[in-house]
């Protein structure tokens, strides 16, 4: 009888069992507190799935924070220019782990229709690792909170121990990464290259 | 309304030194626009401001363009080996930046009239007059034409970058940008 099975089975009498990394996580993934911030239309679509009809506070993540320190989710809705995207990687330096970025919209994963555009980064995932990428353009309410959801199970499935270890029970990987400066043709570096290399 | 001659005959008469010329549209939906003089466009402008008949006193829009050196081909009689022929001789028109202007009044309720201001090349003569203190709604589309165009409005009071960063060196609306390409993106290739 495998532990799931085991678990179950006791549960039927009564018995609830857990663990510590169930217990972690359980309580981690539904309590993720938003970064309040927003970069263009999609941030409309952010607020509305924060309103009454969509109810992010379902899913325990109503809780905008006006300051990174008290973040853990940093939701990049929106076109981030070039001129912004210093202060979206500060921003995210700031936040302490864990914390998950969430890159909505085709302005954020490519840049979108402003791709070609002289001041949009193309992608924010160049700048800061991003764990989920959700597509539309604005994407609707319920695929932010689907993409939430998909976070929950990244996080539901994370392990405590080991080399699947996640990165903040990781002191060798970063938590802060470089942030680019305004050079005389555009950002330097443009991209960080060990995120791309990797993914 | 004045049609554009009347504009014109108004300014001419009334502004000492005032060039003014008139900058036909082919097509009907849209009017002509004025093409000022560096040199006297503020007197010009306020003007336009201040008359009774007009008082154009919003500037709603100021825009820029960039026109790059064209070849004109021209036919003309020459003598060849001794022979009368016609040859075709390329020329080439200067290139210059220019400033669009768009007035209207809200006073009288009438316009718009566009105003324009050209430079003397795209290089070192890029200047024209400011307008910001005739318009003050001016200030902040001109420190755009400025970012973008690389066009200096002289007399304006605060022309810094507005879009893009100090340390930018380029001027990306004008035609002959090139954006930087990044080594670490796949090259699209279209047949």
């Amino acid at each position: 009888m495998s532990e799931a099975e085991l678990r179950a089975d006791l549960a039927k009498h009564g018995i609830v069992t857990t663990t510590l990394q169930d217990l972690y996580n359980w309580g981690r993934k539904n309590s993720l507190w938003p970064l309040q911030f927003g970069l263009a239309c999609c941030a409309i679509e952010m607020i509305a799935a924060s309103m009454a009809r969509w109810d992010i506070s379902r899913f325990g993540a109503e809780v905008f924070r006006p300051s990174p320190r008290q973040a853990d989710l940093m939701i990049v809705a929106g076109t981030v220019t070039k001129k912004m995207a210093p202060q979206v990687v500060r921003l995210y330096n700031q936040m302490p782990e864990p914390k998950y970025v969430i890159a909505m919209g085709a302005c954020a994963i490519s840049g979108g229709p402003f791709r070609d555009g002289y001041n949009v980064l193309p992608g924010i995932d160049r700048l800061i690792p991003v764990d989920i990428h959700i597509p539309g353009c604005p994407p609707r309410p319920v695929a932010l909170l689907h993409g939430l959801m998909e976070l929950q199970k990244k996080i539901e499935a994370d392990v405590l121990t080991g080399d699947q270890r996640p990165r903040h029970l990781d002191a060798s990987k970063p938590s802060e990464f470089p942030i680019p400066q305004f050079g005389p043709d555009g950002l330097v570096p443009s991209r960080n290259v060990e995120l791309t290399t990797k993914s | 309304m004045h049609t554009l001659e009347e504009i014109k005959n108004l300014v001419e008469q009334n502004v000492p030194g005032a060039v003014v010329q008139i900058v036909p549209n082919a097509n009907p939906a849209l009017a002509g626009s004025l093409l000022l003089d560096s040199k006297s466009a503020t007197d010009v402008a306020e003007y336009l401001r201040d008359v009774a008949e007009l008082k154009f006193d919003l500037c709603s829009n100021v825009t820029g363009i960039d026109w790059p050196s064209k070849e004109v081909k021209t036919k003309i009689k020459k003598l060849v080996d001794g022979v009368e022929k016609e040859v075709e001789e390329i020329t080439k028109t200067p290139a210059f930046l220019e400033v669009v202007y768009h007035l209207y009044s809200t006073v009288l309720v009438h316009g718009p009239l566009a105003l324009r201001m050209r430079t003397i090349d795209r290089a070192e003569n890029n200047r024209v007059p400011s307008l910001t203190l005739v318009w003050r709604s001016c200030e902040l589309q001109e420190r755009e034409v400025y970012d973008l165009f690389g066009v200096v409005f002289e007399g304006h009071p605060d022309l810094r970058r507005l879009l893009m960063w100090d340390e930018f060196k380029h001027h990306p609306m004008r035609k002959d940008y090139v954006p930087p390409v990044d080594e670490g993106d796949a090259v699209e290739v279209s047949a």
